[in-house]
């Protein structure tokens, strides 16, 4: 049997230990997901989601405990080098892409994702040029003809898909989703997370997607893990997270959890 | 006429210093890294230059090796402030202030007259016509190679990443970039461009002085205004070049004031209000996007 896709073992992480504000993130977490679960993450604000993600990607490193994919050790490596394994959506539309340059150069840094990036190779070859624009009209967001216009003339909407395209353009190994779809209003919120699962589902990615939409988190994946205050207090899949519906979940949170836990349950 | 005999020197000095401007807006503007190790990097391709002409070396290599001092000067700044977390402005400060007694340890003295020795400007200048033509042909060679060189390296595969390093540097690090070797290639490429431009202009104007660096971010910083004001800056290929015309219009201006009773020891003056002067006009207009996105500050 092949290693799974990702193993946490007993990670912590406390931000600014010996101060007066020391703050454990993370609190001693396990966590196994194997090769093509679709994982939603829910929990209160500060309850260590982003933390968590960061740890995974290498833009933090854990205070203690041990991080595999696929049974590679890494623990300690560095943010860029994660990019062989994972791609990110960010929970902020300007994070994922760079505003300044073209949607075709943010394409083809995309392509290049964890790969060497060579210094005699021209970057938007024509040929480049004309994958993009087929993969683009799939898109149907009228991108397909504004390829050498900026990132920063486009919506919010507009980007975030940009970069969920530009995860998928090389399937990852992983993907990780950070509220990507909080900064956005209703309506585009729900179409990026329809493009989302789609693509997800087409890719046959796995997926961890950190949601404050409790909704979301129930509606889509196969598992679903509630964080409260850096530790994993629910964790549902298969059939038993299909029946759960958001009351179970909010009855659930206050026989076990403190009133100070809010999670917005809107749509 | 009045005005005909300052557009030769504009042009010379123009071209010449637009390396100089070349390698500020590589940093400040692609990389956005202010980078104030300049005001080092080009007296010292000055110093390392002169040293070996005057030792007997060959002009060309002794150039060569002042475009490595620089290269090496600008990694060290982006090794302090990227390895070492310093700072990016007093890294840049601290490896100027070094450089200065670096430039006086290779000098041995604080000038070094080049006027008696052989140089890369002495066949120019033997040509029979005036001395301005070839010389000028020459700067202008050497900056459009320098201009299409950063244009190419800028929309290569690396070089889009590059660019990506000072304009969203955490997504292109998820992307798999090391931005940290990013931001010191850039500086050492950046200086090199800088300290290339000390070497030449040491060679056209006879001498190698500790002090030629002295101003010269701020003057960089004022071509690159005035060029971007004319030429609006949208794509790559018209930053370089708006650089490079702001650069000859820069020195058309100091030396049009010159020639109308500006006292050559206010230049510096002049030069910082005029920077100043753009650099507030967005403020007081109250528009967002004229501020200057600068990272490690
Ligand atoms: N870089 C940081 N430095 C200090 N404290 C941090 C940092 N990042 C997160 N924290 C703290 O860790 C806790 C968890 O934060 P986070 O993971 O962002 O929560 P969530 O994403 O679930 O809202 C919070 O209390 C937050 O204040
Ligand atoms: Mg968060």
């Amino acid at each position: 049997m092949p290693p799974p896709m990702l193993v946490l073992s007993e990670i912590s992480k406390v931000f600014n230990r010996g101060t007066q504000d020391q703050k454990t993130a993370l609190d001693n977490i396990s966590l196994t997901v194997n090769q093509g679960d679709f994982v939603t993450i829910i929990g209160s604000n500060g309850a260590g989601k982003t933390t968590l993600l960061n740890i995974i990607a290498g833009t933090h490193n854990p205070d203690t405990g041990r991080i595999t994919i696929c049974g590679d050790d890494i623990t300690r490596s560095p943010e860029h080098r994660m990019a062989a394994y994972m791609a990110r959506v960010f929970q902020n539309p300007t994070t994922g892409t760079a505003g300044k340059m073209t949607i075709e150069e943010n394409l083809c840094m995309a392509e290049l994702r964890g790969c060497k990036r060579r210094l005699f190779r021209w970057g938007v070859t024509r040929h480049r040029r004309q994958q993009y624009q087929a993969i683009l009209k799939t898109l149907d967001l009228g991108l397909e003809h504004r390829l050498g216009e900026k990132v920063g003339l486009l919506s919010g909407g507009q980007r975030q898909s940009l970069s969920l395209l530009m995860t998928t353009l090389i399937p990852p190994k992983l993907l990780i989703l950070d509220e990507h779809t909080a900064a956005l209003d209703p309506k585009t919120a729900a179409k990026v997370m329809a493009l989302t699962d789609h693509m997800i589902q087409q890719n046959r990615l796995t997926t961890l997607m950190v949601t404050h939409n409790m909704h979301q988190a129930l509606r889509y994946g196969n598992r679903m893990i509630m964080l409260h205050r850096g530790r994993i207090k629910l964790d549902v899949s298969g059939p038993e997270k299909e029946q759960l519906t958001v009351k179970d979940v909010v009855q659930k949170f206050e026989l076990s959890l403190d009133d100070e836990t809010l999670l917005s349950t809107h749509i | 006429m009045f005005l005909l005999d300052i557009i030769p020197i504009a042009l010379e000095q123009g071209l010449a210093y637009a390396l100089v401007a070349l390698g500020i807006a590589l940093t400040f503007r692609v990389l956005a890294f202010p980078d104030l190790t300049v005001d080092g990097s080009f007296p010292l391709g000055g110093a390392v230059c002169a040293r070996l002409i005057v030792d007997g070396m060959d002009p060309a290599l002794a150039v060569c090796a002042a475009v490595g001092a620089g290269f090496l000067a600008g990694c060290a700044t982006g090794v302090l402030s990227t390895r070492f977390k310093i700072n990016s402005l007093l890294a840049g400060i601290l490896i100027m202030t070094i450089l200065y007694s670096i430039n006086l340890r290779i000098m041995g003295r604080a000038n070094i007259p080049l006027l008696t020795v052989a140089t890369l400007m002495t066949p120019l200048e033997s040509l029979s016509v005036s001395r301005y033509i070839p010389v000028i042909g020459f700067f202008f060679i050497v900056a459009a190679t320098c201009k299409l060189f950063l244009d190419l390296f800028l929309h290569s595969e690396y070089g889009l990443a590059f660019r990506a390093t000072g304009d969203n540097e955490q997504m292109i690090c998820s992307l798999g970039m090391n931005t940290d070797s990013a931001t010191i290639m850039g500086l050492g490429i950046s200086n090199a461009l800088v300290a290339l431009a000390g070497a030449l202009i040491a060679q056209d104007q006879g001498f190698a002085d500790v002090g030629m660096g002295i101003g010269l971010i701020v003057a960089g910083l004022a071509s690159i205004i005035i060029g971007e004001a004319v030429i609006k800056p949208r794509t790559v290929f018209r930053l370089t070049l708006a650089t490079i015309i702001g650069s000859i219009l820069y020195r058309f201006i100091i030396a049009l004031g010159m020639r109308m009773g500006l006292a050559p020891t206010d230049l510096k003056l002049a030069t910082g209000l005029m920077v100043i002067f753009a650099l507030i006009i967005p403020a007081i207009k109250g528009s967002k996007e004229g501020k200057v996105h600068l990272r490690g500050v």
